[in-house]
């Protein structure tokens, strides 16, 4: 990757336009617009491709700047998410306004144009630190809490920016134009040289996070831990600000400082959905920044009057929503699936729970040669014993007879061979969890059904084997306790009451 | 991993303390080979103490209870202890030395409330975090470490979630992997926050277990307890706290009713519970 | 400097309805913890203007109005259902939503800008300047709209406070205290949003969408500092914002001429009288300010000393004369172990009040110093009895403490100590309790 900007780079050194020029032919045949009219002019195949094979010099210049910018922001911000700090970035990232414009004005004082990329970035750098450490201060010295001390350095800073910048439109050299681009940000007007600033220093922050991976780590984790083991917590939550001020202000030419912090969160924020593994979040959340910034970039200088900031920006919240939907654990999507089949998995527990009560008190009643095997439970039975409507009822039978758990007929419903198995299963763990809690948690005997059936589905089974030990003493064990409390259904069969 | 046995200064990794030793003979009052002293040691939130001229020598090799009612000031003697919470005075000497300089030492297991369980990490990353003090800064964590932070979590029985991320995992299964990180770590003296609390009885038994592997073993553990049943089964010497330390020694010769009611004041109830408890344990 | 004419007045009012307009919401935002939705709230703004626009082609004020409150609210409502659903913290899902909803407004505003007249700049600067020439005929006066506006904002939140008043400080408190009270904390956190929406739309001509943020956080931040009582931190913060406004707009003419500049932006410079208004209170504040609490601290480290001296000449006065020590003021800064100059501004004020008085380079008690020093030394060794015998404290170690305590008993505590211990005669160290 490295290798491939700098052959581009070195490659003819064009002048370069200052607008998105170039890689934006759909401007120039721009027509008339009606009031009602907010189509989007559709780039043709040729010009697709010429800007997403980065032919133009000028996006190639552009693109990759922002495709690295992506890339360091997605590694830093991972922990700033982490760190739960992420809108500090937003307040750090307003009150580098302020110093971009002294140092403009002290550029200019000096004799110089002041639009030196270097200059405005250190003096933005100096004034987000500042910011950084003005919060600091607010929270420590008043009881104002932090979002207090964001919005009070958010917005004096930028005020004061503002005032600052207003002034330099009036002074004989000014152009504030081209400052007024950090605010909201314009990709096209990069540079060759700025795109190098942005690709080393979008490098080494990268490099520094790789290298104080650990630290961050505990950081983000466990402060508490960190501190008894000796690391400087102050330290490095500096190292992380610090880390933090340098993209932002990178990113302050591309995406400008109002959504500079769009690019640190989202990123990171997406790619929690996709893995519980920090290396391979902050990997994915790099990917996703440098995609988005490739794509953004690209878009922007195929579409006309699509500015790159914005652009970037809501790829990546793109790619944030598409997370929140399909991520394969915490995706809306998964959530909603798994919890369906855990819905579906604990009705048929449920349901054969109660057939095998059903058989178990029909049994009693017959009290001879008949098991609960072969006894059928009718319908009307298994409805009175839990709130199920007859149409509910029926699904579930139907779905527990494709998995060859029951066998219907027409009086009733029975269980076969595999579902008496599983259902034994089920109330053996029902009525272990039952009496436990009547023993161990002091619950009335006549709350314990509920309790029970809530856990019963979830416990494992060394948990049933511990269970089985403790109440051995308490418990005629095998193979099937009995109930410890009444059997709703049959009001006239006394013989379940706790041993 | 076996834990490895020995005291400090005894062993080879530990030369520091070695040295130490040789040169601490000041006339202190305090046993040089305490794996911990606390000087007058005084804490106080919002100028109202928590805990007031605290004395304290541990002795070494034990399991120590740290025993006291709610508001006492067990967790806040740890805390101090470890730098965690500002003292007012005092000072803590870890083998003799500045805590400070000792902080290898020392291993540490907190409350569970205080992670942030959503966390991206697995079981084995928590574990193997109890080794980053040893790595140093910005060096990567290495195959051996890996290593040695798996058999941590072997240990404790849970060598089989490694890969689970945390929240995953139960509440008691989580206090393991915390005693893991301490292993981890390989400390010589051991501080748990209430790791028996809302804990199942499975973990329960582990954590027990592998606190007497590690007296076994010659480090020295405190623990914040409090459940008095339990004592005097768990632990080998007692700490009873309440603002001051009431008074400290060997389970058999202070669990007694009156030290009971110095340090639980009035409570009636608890009271006789207590003294129940010690009838039968007279018995 | 350029002469003050009708159109500063008139800048200047339109600066103080606004900043007051969002002064009352802000301070429910800044006791709630949610100042940054104030931040997110004014930042898409601009998108609900572009999609108003979008949607109804149509840009009559009232139309845009509703579709940037609506726009406001959805970021609310969007700002939870993100931190719901991503398991994401408050902060992260503000930051993920309004910068989301911000893109899109300069996306679509980009798209739009044929049509709509609005600037970039202004969404960031305001157009606080020009507001006096876009003037309303109502009730038979020539106004500014953006006085009536704002104005009418201000009225909004000023009733839906009034009536709420005891509702909103409630769940501003607790929460959960609230809903339990019957007062629903989302209802009231969404009149809140409400309340926000409205003000931010409404100043966001005036001020710019960023400034609206300074206008809703720093005066009731300030006014935090300045006290504890809800009531008098609406009523302190609406002043101060129009205090932040008058002085923005005055600092905004004149400050830059001392330069040799023509005068800048009124909106930022609002913004950075807020901020200085707040350093100010930062510093000086009664209770709260960092001066304070430095002297304060200062005022009572003396008392300790002044007491100090008292204590050190009463004991000395007890010993038998044969062991008569020299009392010079630099004998006693050696043993009290404070610096030069605590020592001498305590002796100092000693001796004025008539507690001390120099004899031949010695200092000596007056009768009424004896009766302060006998006070003071009988605090002590009460306490010092009280701490022995009530904490089972060693008897080597209950000095210190009471070292401390005596500074801070009065004639009733040390009455109550006497009963406790049982008026003891001597102390632990067996010397005489006076």
């Amino acid at each position: 990757m490295l290798l491939a900007v700098l052959s581009i780079l070195h490659g003819t050194q064009i002048a370069v336009a200052s607008d998105q020029a170039s890689g934006n032919p759909g401007r120039s045949i721009r027509p008339v617009n009606s009031i009602a009219d907010s189509s989007i002019h559709w780039p043709s195949a040729e010009q697709f491709l010429r800007v997403l094979t980065l032919r133009d010099f000028n996006t190639r210049v552009v693109v990759l700047g922002v495709a690295c910018l992506g890339l360091a922001c997605g590694t830093i911000g991972t922990f700033l998410l982490l760190r739960k700090r992420s809108l500090t970035a937003d307040a750090l990232s307003h009150a580098t306004l302020p110093g971009i414009a002294i140092a403009f004005i002290i550029m200019a004082k000096l004799g110089g144009d002041g639009k030196q990329l270097a200059g405005l970035l250190l003096g933005a750098f100096i004034f987000g630190g500042l910011g950084v450490g003005a919060i600091l201060v607010i929270r420590h010295t008043t009881r104002l809490k932090d979002d207090a001390a964001l919005g009070i350095v958010l917005s004096v800073f930028f005020g004061v920016g503002l005032s600052l910048l207003n002034l330099i439109q009036q002074m004989p050299l000014g152009h504030a134009a081209g400052l007024n681009r950090f605010i909201f940000g314009k990709a096209a007007s990069m540079l060759p040289v700025d795109a190098w600033t942005i690709l080393i220093a979008a490098l080494v922050i990268s490099l520094s996070c790789l290298v104080l991976f650990k630290e961050l780590t505990l950081l983000c984790f466990d402060q508490g831990y960190a501190r008894s083991q000796g690391w400087s917590v102050i330290t490095l939550d500096m190292v992380l600000m610090v880390l933090v001020v340098g993209v932002t202000v990178i990113a302050l030419q591309s995406v400008g400082l109002v959504l500079a912090v769009a690019m640190l969160i989202i990123p990171s924020a997406a790619a929690r959905f996709w893995t519980e593994h920090l290396a391979r979040m902050v990997i994915i959340s790099a990917v996703i920044g440098m995609v988005g910034g490739y794509l953004g970039a690209t878009i922007s200088a195929l579409v006309p009057r699509m500015p790159t900031g914005p652009v970037i920006v809501l790829v990546c919240s793109g790619a944030f929503i598409v997370s929140v939907a399909c991520g394969p654990k915490r995706g809306v999507v998964a959530r909603t699936v798994a919890q369906k089949r855990l819905g579906r998995r604990v009705a048929i527990q449920h349901l054969l729970r109660a057939v095998y009560e059903c058989s178990e008190m029909a049994e009693k009643k017959v009290s001879s040669g008949n098991t609960v095997a072969n006894v059928t439970a009718p319908l009307g039975e298994l409805v009175k014993v839990r709130s199920w409507s007859i149409n509910q009822l029926s699904r579930l039978i139907r779905s527990a007879c494709r998995g060859k758990l029951l066998v219907s007929g027409n009086s009733g419903v029975a269980l076969t061979d595999h579902g008496l198995r599983e259902a034994e299963r089920v109330v053996r763990n029902h009525r272990l969890w039952e009496t436990y809690l009547i023993h161990y948690a002091d619950i009335a005997p006549s709350h314990v059904d509920r309790d029970a059936d809530e856990i019963e589905h979830i416990l494992g089974h060394d948990m049933i084997v511990h269970l089985e030990q403790i109440l051995s003493g308490k418990v005629k064990s095998d193979p099937m306790p009995p109930s410890p409390h009444h059997l709703s259904v049959a009001p006239t069969d006394v013989n379940g009451v706790t041993a | 991993m076996t834990i490895s046995t020995g005291q400090p200064g005894a062993s080879g990794v530990s030369s520091p303390i070695g040295q130490n030793r040789s040169h601490i003979a000041t006339g202190d009052e305090h046993p040089v080979t305490a794996p911990l002293s606390i000087h007058d040691m005084t804490v106080a939130y919002h100028r109202k103490p928590v805990l007031w001229d605290v004395d304290l020598d541990v002795p070494s090799g034990r399991l120590i209870g740290i025993i006291g009612p709610n508001g006492a000031g067990k967790t806040t003697l740890i805390k101090a202890t470890l730098d965690l919470v500002p003292k007012a005075s005092g000072r803590v000497l870890v083998f003799g030395k500045p805590y400070r300089k000792q902080r290898h030492l020392v291993g540490y297991v907190p409350q569970r409330e205080s992670v942030d369980w959503d966390f991206p990490v697995n079981a084995l990353d928590v574990v193997a975090m109890g080794r980053y003090g040893t790595i140093g800064w910005c060096r990567p964590v290495t195959k051996r470490h890996r290593t040695a932070a798996y058999e941590a979590l072997d240990i404790v029985g849970m060598a089989d979630y490694a890969k689970r991320q945390i929240s995953q995992l139960s509440g008691g299964q989580q206090q393991r992997v915390f005693l893991a990180r301490a292993l981890a770590q390989d400390a010589q003296l051991y501080f748990m926050d209430e790791p028996f609390a809302s804990v199942d009885v499975a973990t329960e038994k582990a954590i027990v277990e592998v606190l007497r592997r590690l007296k076994d073993a010659g480090k020295t553990v405190l623990v914040v307890h409090h459940d008095l049943q339990t004592v005097s089964e768990y632990f080998d010497y007692l700490i009873f706290l309440n603002m001051r330390v009431v008074t400290h020694g060997p389970v058999g010769e202070v669990f007694t009713p009156e030290n009971l009611k110095k340090t639980y004041g009035g409570r009636l109830t608890l009271l006789n519970e207590a003294a129940e408890l010690f009838a039968r344990q007279a018995r | 400097m350029t002469q003050w004419s009708i159109l500063d007045t008139w800048i200047v009012i339109v600066g103080s309805l606004c900043a007051a307009a969002c002064a009352l919401p802000g301070t429910l935002l800044v006791l709630r913890k949610m100042s940054m939705m104030g931040d997110a709230i004014s930042h898409t703004v601009l998108a609900g203007l572009a999609i108003a626009f979008l949607v109804t082609h149509r840009r009559d004020p009232a139309t845009m109005f509703v579709g940037a409150v609506v726009i406001g609210l959805v970021t609310a409502l969007l700002i939870q259902l993100v931190g719901s659903l991503g398991r994401t913290e408050i902060g992260a899902s503000m930051g993920i939503v309004f910068t989301s909803l911000f893109a899109m407004g300069l996306v679509l505003m980009r798209q739009a800008i044929d049509h709509v007249e609005i600037d970039p700049d202004c969404v960031l600067y305001g157009a606080i300047e020009a507001s006096y020439f876009d003037q309303i005929t109502w009730m038979g006066m020539n106004l500014p709209r953006a006085a009536i506006i704002n104005g009418g904002a201000g009225i909004f939140n000023l009733l839906l406070i009034v009536v709420l008043y005891k509702e909103f400080k409630v769940s501003a408190f607790d929460p959960a205290l609230s809903t339990t009270l019957g007062i629903n904390a989302n209802v009231m956190h969404y009149l809140l949003m409400t309340m926000t929406a409205v003000t931010t739309v409404a100043a966001f001509e005036t001020v710019g969408s960023i400034l609206v943020i300074a206008m809703l956080i720093v005066p009731p931040a300030t006014a935090y500092l300045l006290t504890d009582r809800l009531s008098f931190m609406m009523c302190w913060s609406v002043l101060l914002a129009i205090l932040a406004a008058i002085f923005g707009h005055v600092s905004a003419v004149t400050v830059p001429t001392w330069f040799g500049f023509g005068g800048t932006s009124t909106a930022g410079m609002m913004a950075f009288c807020a901020g200085l208004i707040f350093v100010a209170v930062w510093l000086l504040a009664p209770r709260h300010g960092v001066l304070s609490k430095v002297f304060h601290r200062c005022i009572l480290q003396l008392r300790i000393v002044r007491e100090d001296v008292l204590g050190l000449l009463y004991r000395l006065e007890e010993l038998p004369p044969s062991h008569e020590l020299s009392t010079t003021p630099a004998l006693l800064q050696g043993i009290l172990g404070v610096g030069p100059v605590l020592s001498t501004l305590a002796v100092s004020s000693l001796a004025r009040r008539g507690y001390i008085e120099h004899r031949s380079g010695q200092l000596h008690l007056t009768n009424q110093g004896r009766r302060a020093g006998r006070h003071l030394i009988r605090s002590h060794r009460l306490w010092e009895s009280f701490l022995q015998k009530h904490l089972h404290l060693a008897s080597d170690h209950v000095h210190e403490p009471a070292e401390q305590l005596e500074h801070i008993t009065d004639a009733a505590m040390q009455n109550q100590l006497a009963e406790r211990t049982n008026q003891p005669q001597t102390d632990p160290h067996g010397k005489k309790i006076p």
